[in-house]
């Protein structure tokens, strides 16, 4: 046991955060990474992914061991790359908002145009389900200008530069938006899903672990300076995901993706 | 257990039709003209067996249905049958997902009060350790250009499947 125990603490595995953290929870993952390690008594390198294609190839390439994923990916790391999601986060909720400059005469979904210029991040989730929700309007990826952006404050300022018509935000990005931007745009409409969300989830180098990683998170707000890390992270706490749980929410994306 | 809708559910004037269910038979339902919306921004989800029996339904499922929860668990999701939907459309459904495939398609459900809604739903099997253990179906607003085209459509199906059960009761 001694010697298992001294060759986990040598094994250096890797924890990775969805690139759609919000800025302002940045440090609160780099806490988190020293209070698991403190708790779980294993080594964990915490790798911050820019992009959502450089994490997916890391991903690939088997490097990663525990993912706060977003649920677009979820299907492949557990279908595909045999990952088992434990935990989901209380208190944040993956919506998106559909916005417009405050002065469009776009005043519902059902008004904009094919060919309309289309802001978002790179956030997958949140740029499905807009997607979906312009559906009404009969716009589809093949009769829209898709602007990528690297952020939410890029997605409005396209919106106030007058670059694009319509933009995505996730609502937690929107709210966080100030006052100042907001009043020059008008929100046409919020998903209300709320069976989609991110997921922690354990790979399978961990898999020996899954118990107390998932007990650990359960019972993180009672344990010495857990609440603070939670507060950190924007979390009230973690609820208990099993597996169908997990398996419901791909079939939901599934159903989602599928065109 | 499904059962034939009773008149004081519906709200206002209403016709009668026998559609003939799969696997269940006859059934009485009662219709109204009027259309309920799409809530905008939700999306409307339902589970069933193998069998087409509702085991889960989110809580927009259950507003729009205008069912109770309770009486929609342990169902068959045929509850939810129109009788201006052809039966083609369900059958074109149950070929699909009985086949492991993913099925597309605009539908017109009928309400617990006589009323409909239209939708979008996607519906995929379910495969758990390799078996098909039921379905999910997720629906989402559909375009009024959408709709036009499927009434269009459906009629015409209607018209050629000339069932004896479809119609209002004479």
């Amino acid at each position: 046991m001694g010697w298992a125990g001294g060759m986990n603490m040598e094994t250096i595995y890797q924890l990775t955060v969805s690139p759609d953290f919000t800025p302002e929870h940045i440090s609160g993952w780099y806490i988190y990474n020293t209070w698991l390690q403190r708790n779980l008594g294993l080594h964990f390198h915490l790798e911050m992914y820019d992009s959502f294609d450089a994490q997916r190839e890391a991903i690939r390439q088997d490097k990663v061991d525990l993912i706060y994923a977003n649920p677009y990916d979820a299907s492949m790391l557990v279908r595909e790359k045999g990952f088992r999601a434990v935990v989901r986060p209380i208190g944040v909720a993956d919506e998106c908002v559909i916005v417009v400059p405050a002065d469009s005469p776009v005043q519902k979904v059902e008004d904009l145009q094919p060919n309309a210029r289309v802001a978002s991040t790179d956030d997958p989730d949140i740029h499905l389900v807009g997607m979906i929700m312009l559906e009404p309007a009969d716009l589809n990826a093949d009769n829209v200008q898709s602007i990528t952006v690297d952020g939410y404050v890029l997605v409005a300022k396209a919106l106030l530069k007058g670059s694009a018509d319509v933009g995505f935000f996730l609502k937690d990005a929107w709210d966080g938006l100030s006052n100042t931007v907001r009043k020059q745009l008008r929100p046409l409409v919020t998903s209300q899903i709320s069976d989609i969300q991110h997921v922690l989830l354990v790979g399978p180098r961990l898999m020996d672990s899954v118990e107390d990683i998932q007990g650990l998170m359960l019972r993180m707000p009672q344990i010495e300076k857990g609440a603070g890390v939670l507060e950190a992270l924007g979390f009230e706490g973690w609820a208990e995901v099993d597996h169908e749980d997990t398996e419901f929410m791909i079939d939901l994306m599934d159903t989602l993706k599928a065109r | 257990m499904l059962r034939d809708m009773q008149s004081t559910a519906v709200v206002g004037d209403f016709r009668e039709y026998h559609i003939n269910l799969y696997g269940f038979g006859a059934r009485k339902v009662l219709v109204t003209d009027e259309e309920v919306p799409y809530p905008d921004g939700k999306l409307i989800v339902s589970r069933t067996d193998t069998r087409g029996i509702i085991t889960h339904c989110n809580q927009s499922f259950v507003e729009m249905s205008g069912h109770t929860r309770e009486a929609l668990i342990g169902t068959e999701h045929s509850i939810l049958r129109h009788p201006d939907m052809p039966g083609v459309a369900f059958k074109s459904l149950w070929d699909d997902v009985e086949a492991g495939k993913i099925w597309h398609g605009y539908v017109k459900n009928l309400r617990g009060d006589g009323k409909f809604y239209w939708v979008y739903a996607t519906v995929i099997p379910n495969v758990r350790d390799g078996k098909v253990v039921g379905y999910t179906s997720v629906r989402r607003k559909p375009s009024r250009t959408k709709i036009r085209e499927s009434i269009a459509l459906y009629k015409q199906l209607k018209a050629q499947e000339g069932s004896q059960w479809d119609g209002p009761e004479v």
